[in-house]
């Protein structure tokens, strides 16, 4: 099997890797490089619990070949927190009972955070849609919801 | 109701945010597919095409040669350790892997073993198995017709496909009710086989130690206690002793009742982590979740309930065929094969009931596991909130007017029900006259009928159900013979904070949280201060697990008691401190005074440094206790909802419009988790209402194996739930509470389909099978000529 060698930015840091063509990002995030808050809940890239940014974009990283993220940037729920300070939607998911067992809750937050990034009022149904490809079996998604708001507001207050 | 205690303390009623959430949002729960262990071996399932076949042979020469693949395990190795097969909590057997044939597509026909999954998933693809296909059994009617395939021929004796028969009830004196009812109505109805889909699939990381012979096993369960016991029962004659077993359960991501059962990946792994002396790490797939591991429901169901003329029920009668696979897999209680399907009378005030259930051999997957239910009620209670709205269609009586009608009265608590059970409290027609009243009943009735006028499709429909949980009394309530009480131990450090374990585990119910709450509650030490441990069976106190809405009824009431026995030792402790008498001390939150005088006290903080540097001479030093709980009775929560959908007579599409659930679980832990508890339970009961359904073709072929096509709900389809309460403490719990988290997913589905006939009911429809799929409803639309 081939291999490669890339380049990428993860949560900031600079890392290199040398790959198997197959390998999917999600594994080259979680088993090589040990950031394990990035979840595998599917194979049809359907549950949206590996969702992570690539170059700000949410993507489903069980999708995505480990070589597609050659020279780009991949956040995961590890990098949400700056100086010891939570990022909003890890706030509001925290205040809103936004979470149960907390194993969609990674892919939810990055999605979140890319929604935010684009919309700073998102209406309720703005936040339907753009968390529709990330299925929580635990909440019922309303508090997901009301988790989402309570960060687009506290981020409209910066 | 006021909480007790002050937010510092923050006991029960305070809506505690989790203790548990800053490692889930930052990413840093540890899961069993986050463990790594040095030199860990990575396993990976070749599985079954066909639904029944023979295994003529099985090569895995070409798998042997892939680069990593270390070692394939088949039937024969494990026939070698007479482990190629063990027994499911219902004392039936199951296979681990086949020596002879398969009884089921996606059945485990043999493992990889490789150093990574990537190699280990090449091997899968590499190993050649022959199979010889066999008649397939699919319909479990089928399967009791003389004639039909003898599907388990691996039993001597067996000469047909009936699991068992269980009846409940006085099958004359039911007959007798109905010859003398006026009005007699039947019903048949499917609950579909459904999947319990946690987004965490299953898995586990064995690990055993050759010098030390300690088998570690990491593992998404449950019931890590009652695991480890299992293990040591199976495998005692290889070695494995229980004092050398230790289960680990995790973070656990979502249970619902699926990760209660043994399944063999996980002893396949075991056995091979025993052989080659490696760790070996077994994580499933979301295909081989769906399509391999236990189901839940699956009952085919007939339903009759008498009546008089003025809607008074008198007697219920329900016959069903419960297809159960190929083996009997279910997680029930061992005196209970068909659950606690006996509660299939309900909220209601029935005189006479019979109860059957014959379990059938198919060639399906094993189970019979809860869906977020407990043992077999979402069935019982699909059954009668059905049948009663049946009866009130062809009464032409409104369906609240005929519940309220039958409700067995409040006074009449404690209830015995004619099936035996003894109801420990209930208040129903508060409940439903609360719900009604926040959905606006009457002007939604109004409005229905303006529409029907209009030729627009809506219907509301109530289900006023009555749970069962908190199993359970050991008199009748086992597993494998363990009995099925619950534990908690505590212990009161010298600076008076607290660590506390307990025989249940969470697996997003918050007990982190919840549990700190209760002991917050009876010791006054702050939540806060109270660190809750779970899952780990080398320092866990034993129990039976986290399901059937059981941890609250059995742990949480372990906790209390546990709690009350350390502040009678702190009691004797704060005498000697204040040197007063025992009987001159009051308790308040958190501290000891001397009657009359309140400034001579002492905190339990206080209490808690004597005991370990000043107790009583003659006293045992250090302050903890440990519980193990028999509760005397089963809990009865209960609830009404109703719900509002609207019909696209174009599409054929449900929309539900409301959904308002009044729920009634006793006293409330932490509001702010039960009702988070109930809305992912109304989601879930949502689901198999109109989206999820795991089906077979003729030829035993899955049909919704994957999320492609099995369709757990989204945010999309999931509508703003309105949640209100009514409460009617349990009087036999120590603290009042019933347990919570499958009420909604047990009375969610009959409200949703209630309300979706009752938009079709001036149609000449009197029932609706699930899922209401679009397509489902179209034909019907079609069929009555209102289809646009």
């Amino acid at each position: 099997m081939a291999t490669h060698k890339i380049t990428l930015t993860v949560n900031g840091a600079a890392r290199d890797a040398q790959v198997e063509s197959r390998l999917l990002l999600v594994h080259l995030l979680r088993e090589s490089f040990r950031l394990t808050g990035t979840h595998i809940g599917c194979d049809t890239t359907h549950c949206g619990a590996c969702t992570v940014l690539l170059d700000g974009q949410p993507v489903k990283s069980c999708t995505v070949l480990a070589v597609q993220a050659d020279g780009r940037e991949v956040e995961t729920v590890e990098g949400l927190e700056h100086d010891g300070k939570l990022h909003p939607v890890q706030e509001g998911f925290w205040e809103k009972h936004g979470l149960q067992c907390g194993f969609c809750t990674p892919g939810m937050l990055m999605t979140s955070c890319a929604l935010l990034a684009r919309t700073k009022e998102p209406s309720d149904q703005d936040i339907r849609e753009a968390i529709s490809g990330n299925l929580c079996r635990c909440t019922g998604y309303v508090n997901i919801i009301q988790a989402v708001q309570y960060a687009a507001a506290k981020l409209r207050e910066r | 109701m006021e909480p007790k205690t002050s937010a510092q303390v923050c006991g029960m009623g305070h809506s505690m945010k989790r203790k548990e959430d800053p490692r889930f949002i930052r990413g840093r729960g540890n899961y069993v597919d986050d463990i790594q262990l040095p030199g860990m071996l990575h396993m990976d399932i070749v599985r079954s095409p066909f639904a029944h076949a023979k295994i003529k042979s099985i090569n895995a020469d070409k798998a042997l040669k892939v680069p990593g693949v270390l070692a394939v395990i088949t039937g024969e190795t494990l026939a070698k350790y007479n482990l190629h097969w063990m027994p499911t909590l219902m004392s039936d057997t199951q296979m681990v892997l086949p020596t002879e044939k398969v009884m089921y597509q996606a059945q485990e026909v043999a493992a990889v073993i490789a150093t990574d999954r990537y190699a280990a998933a090449d091997g899968v693809e590499a190993v050649e198995v022959d199979y010889d296909p066999l008649p397939v059994v699919v319909d479990p009617f089928k399967a009791l017709l003389p004639g039909a395939p003898i599907l388990r021929t691996d039993k001597k004796d067996k000469k047909d496909n009936r699991i068992f028969h269980w009846e409940a009830g006085d099958r004359a004196a039911t007959d007798q009710a109905f010859a003398q009812a006026d009005v007699v109505v039947k019903q048949d109805m499917y609950i579909p086989r459904i999947h319990v889909a946690s987004i965490e699939t299953c898995g586990c990381v064995a690990d055993f130690d050759r010098v030390t012979g300690k088998l570690t096993v990491y593992m998404t369960t449950q019931a890590p206690h009652a695991i480890r016991t299992v293990f040591a029962l199976v495998a005692g004659h290889v070695g494995l002793s229980e004092e050398k077993i230790r289960i680990v359960s995790p973070d656990i991501g979502g249970g619902f009742g699926g990760k209660v059962p043994v399944y063999p990946g996980y002893v396949i792994a075991v056995a091979a982590s025993v052989v080659i002396g490696k760790p070996v790490k077994w994580v499933e797939d979301r295909m081989e979740n769906l399509q391999a591991d236990s189901f839940a429901r699956d009952y085919h169901i007939h339903a009759e309930l008498a009546a008089k003329r003025d809607g008074t029920m008198t007697a219920l009668k329900i016959k069903t065929i419960a297809d159960h696979g190929y083996t009997d897999a279910a997680a029930n209680p061992s005196k209970f094969p068909a659950g606690l399907y006996s509660i299939v009378t309900g909220s209601y005030d029935l005189k006479r009931a019979f109860a059957e259930v014959d379990g059938v051999y198919t060639n399906k997957p094993p189970g019979g596991i809860a869906y977020r239910c407990s043992f077999r009620v979402t069935e019982a209670v699909h059954c009668i909130e059905r049948i009663t709205d049946v009866l009130a269609q062809e009464l032409k009586m409104d369906p609240a007017e005929l519940r309220m009608k039958n409700f067995i009265p409040k006074e009449k608590f404690p209830y015995k029900s004619v099936l035996g059970w003894e109801y420990d409290s209930g208040d129903y027609a508060t409940c439903l006259q609360k719900a009604m009243d926040k959905i606006g009943y009457a002007e939604l009735r109004k409005e229905q009928a303006e529409k029907r006028a209009r030729g627009e499709l809506m219907g509301i429909g109530i289900s006023s159900f009555t749970e069962i949980v908190g199993a359970g009394p050991s008199k009748q309530f086992d597993i494998l013979g363990i009995k099925m009480f619950d534990s908690a131990e505590i212990r009161v450090h010298p600076t008076g904070k607290v660590l506390a374990r307990f025989g249940t585990k969470s697996q997003g119910q918050g007990h982190e949280t919840t549990y700190a709450q209760i002991v917050a509650e009876e010791l006054g030490i702050p939540a806060a201060h109270v660190q809750v441990e779970e899952g780990d069976t080398d320092t866990a106190p034993y129990g039976l697990g986290t399901y059937a809405s059981r941890s609250t009824p059995t742990s949480g009431a372990a906790a209390a008691v546990a709690s009350r026995k350390i502040r009678e030792k702190a009691k004797k402790i704060a005498a000697h401190l204040l040197e007063c008498s025992e009987d001159d001390l009051v308790w308040e939150t958190g501290k000891f005074s001397v009657k009359g005088s309140p400034q001579r006290s002492k905190t339990i903080q206080d209490i808690a440094l004597a005991a370990y540097t000043n107790h009583p001479q003659g006293m045992e030093p250090g302050l903890e206790a440990t519980s193990y709980y028999d509760p005397p009775n089963l809990t009865f929560p209960f609830g009404s909802y109703i719900c509002v959908v609207d019909i696209d007579r174009g599409t054929g599409m449900v929309k539900v419009r409301r959904f308002v659930a009044v729920d009634d679980c006793g006293n409330i832990i932490n509001p702010m988790i039960v009702d988070g508890q109930i809305h992912g339970g109304l989601a879930m009961g949502l689901a198999p209402a109109l989206l999820e359904e795991i089906s077979y073709d003729e030829d035993g072929n899955v049909q919704g194996g994957s999320f492609m096509d099995y369709l757990v709900p989204t945010s999309m389809e999931t509508p703003s739930w309105e949640l209100d309460k009514t409460i009617t403490p349990s009087p036999h719990h120590p603290f009042g509470a019933k347990g919570v988290g499958e009420s909604a997913t047990v009375g969610a589905p009959p409200a949703i389909v209630n309300a979706v006939v009752d938009a079709l009911a001036h149609l000449g429809v009197k029932h609706v099978e699930i899922p209401i799929t679009p397509e489902r409803v179209w034909k019907i639309l079609k069929e009555k000529g209102v289809a646009e």
